[in-house]
């Protein structure tokens, strides 16, 4: 196979997306997710990071130019190759079934052993600290526990990418804020490799390594900033003057991707 | 004006029907003792209750004929209905094709279809069953078929994402979502079950030894044997309102811990 050790998680080639009803939401595309880091896709709502997360994720396909998974095509990956796991903008869990069994699912489809199973369960379940509620209902826990139960599902076949889309969005910012802790350490202790859309410069300049910035209509690469500072970044980062300067750049960024003048919902959709 | 801790919320959202059956049995039985309403036009409460107990043993095998056919027929129905909602989310093309004629069953009167299906089956008791299927299966078709349809995208996403099989989505996501749709479906599909033998058996009017319930009404009519209508209307009514609570009872347990509906109220 064509698949050198050292290719990239995700190389996009030129990809571009036009809808049947002839919307183009992706201008083509070009980027490359390396193997652990912290990618961020940062912009404003509609500017087509969530179809390019999808076209990351395998569930739709580029309608021109190419991606490769670790050098190979989407279909080398899954059960027997290198995993893709998503996490959504909701928990997305499933409510007639318990914390556990909405965390085995992947397993459970995959048809994995039982014991094996069950340990990658209760790993994950201890990971996103949801211990105790293992056999509750989801709609028994509160709206940052169910996420917390999704990101275990999402983690629980210790996948080689994660995708993250907007997940924390519908929290609350003391929650989020202390997601986003939680999640950077976890990258961290895991080696995760991760690609994160986001609407909140913060949140951008707090997790990742690189953030990746998208203008609208048609969606499109600005252009990208990397975030040189060491991990693990605590709360007191939010307060240097280097986490300001990040979110100045990465703000005049996201207000020239929405031209200029049309600025407007750009600061707005910041949430600090 | 707060209640005493003796008599919570909840027991009187309980007793409140039942006072009012009380008041309405007690004021229809002041009424016809006072005007001296005369039986054959409207038996007091007290003799409706003697009659059924004088013609318990006979009245209750009628209601067993009419019970046997409307499970019976609701078995069919659930069962059919299901493997058809079944076959429809399998294309929109098949459901596009075959729902005109579903709608067609449903709209269509079953006193208009059930001496036709009465004429061509020649057994009469198969007949009846298939005369309250008719009526039954609708709402089983329909709101399965819906529930079927309405699974969460991220869901069937999260499942493409880890390859499920299509039997993996359809017994591990569109069955479990669709169980609320089809509980109401069945609910509805629990009074109409009763409802089409009750119907059947008026227009196929087969007396002797199989004789259903609604026979013994319509006898009862012709021989202005009124308190005897009442006792079988009010055996006919309770069985209605037991089919439902059985049907209330099973998507309480099949949902309890889920579904909104069904969650009790902390």
């Amino acid at each position: 196979m064509d698949a050198p050790g050292d290719a990239p998680a995700v190389a996009i080639a030129g990809a571009t997306k036009t809808w049947p009803n002839g919307t183009r939401a992706l201008d083509p595309i070009d980027l490359e997710v390396r193997r652990g880091e912290f990618l961020t896709i940062l912009g404003p709502s509609g500017c087509g990071k969530s179809t390019l997360l999808h076209l990351i994720a395998g569930l739709e396909a580029p309608t021109t130019g190419s991606i490769r998974w670790w050098g190979g095509p989407h279909a080398a990956t899954g059960r027997a190759g290198r995993r893709l796991a998503m996490v959504f903008q909701s928990p997305t869990l499933m409510p007639w079934a318990r914390v556990d069994a909405n965390v085995r699912l992947p397993l459970t489809l995959a048809h994995a052993p039982r014991d094996e199973a069950d340990r990658a369960v209760a790993d994950a379940i201890w990971l996103v600290g949801l211990a105790e509620f293992e056999r509750h209902w989801p709609r028994e826990l509160s709206g940052g526990m169910q996420m917390r139960a999704s990101i275990a599902r999402a983690l629980v076949t210790r996948p080689d990418l994660l995708l993250m889309d907007e997940p924390f969005g519908a929290l609350d910012e003391f929650t989020r804020q202390r997601l986003d802790s939680e999640l950077s350490a976890l990258w961290m202790k895991r080696g995760l490799t991760i690609v994160f859309v986001t609407h909140s410069i913060h949140e951008a300049v707090f997790l990742s390594t690189r953030v990746a910035v998208m203008g609208p209509r048609p969606g499109r690469l600005i252009d990208e900033i990397a975030v040189d500072e060491p991990h693990p970044r605590g709360d007191a980062f939010r307060l240097t003057t280097r986490f300001a300067g990040y979110a100045q750049r990465l703000s005049r960024l996201v207000a020239q991707a929405c031209g200029g003048a049309a600025a407007d919902d750009a600061p707005a959709a910041e949430r600090v | 004006m707060k209640r005493g801790a003796s008599l919570p919320e909840s027991r009187w959202r309980h007793a409140a029907p039942v006072i009012v059956a009380v008041a309405m049995l007690a004021l229809w039985q002041a009424w016809t003792v006072a005007y001296d309403v005369p039986t054959y036009l409207v038996p007091s409460p007290l003799v409706v209750m003697r009659t059924l107990v004088t013609d318990w043993a006979f009245l209750v095998a009628s209601l067993g004929v009419t019970v046997s056919i409307a499970l019976t027929a609701l078995a069919i129905a659930v069962v059919l209905g299901v493997a058809i909602a079944l076959v429809f989310v399998q294309s929109r093309w098949i459901e596009a094709a075959f729902t005109p004629y579903v709608v067609l069953l449903q709209v269509t009167p079953i006193v208009a279809i059930a001496p036709l299906i009465i004429i061509w089956v020649r057994d009469t008791h198969l007949a009846l069953v298939l005369c309250a299927v008719v009526v039954a299966i609708f709402p089983v078709v329909s709101d399965t078929t819906l529930g079927l349809r309405s699974v969460d995208p991220r869901l069937v996403d999260l499942f493409r994402m880890n390859r499920a099989t299509r039997w993996q989505v359809l017994t591990r996501l569109r069955i479990p979502s669709a169980l609320p749709y089809f509980f109401g479906g069945l609910r509805i599909a629990s009074g109409l079950a009763l409802i089409g033998a009750v119907v059947a058996e008026f227009v196929a009017g087969t007396g002797g030894q199989g004789a259903g319930l609604a026979y013994q009404i319509l006898m009862a009519g012709i021989q202005l044997n009124i308190p005897r209508l009442f006792a079988a209307l009010v055996l006919i009514t309770l069985a209605g309102v037991a089919f439902y609570g059985v049907a209330v009872l099973l998507s309480r347990l099949a949902l309890r811990h889920w579904h909104d509906s069904e969650v009790a109220t902390r």
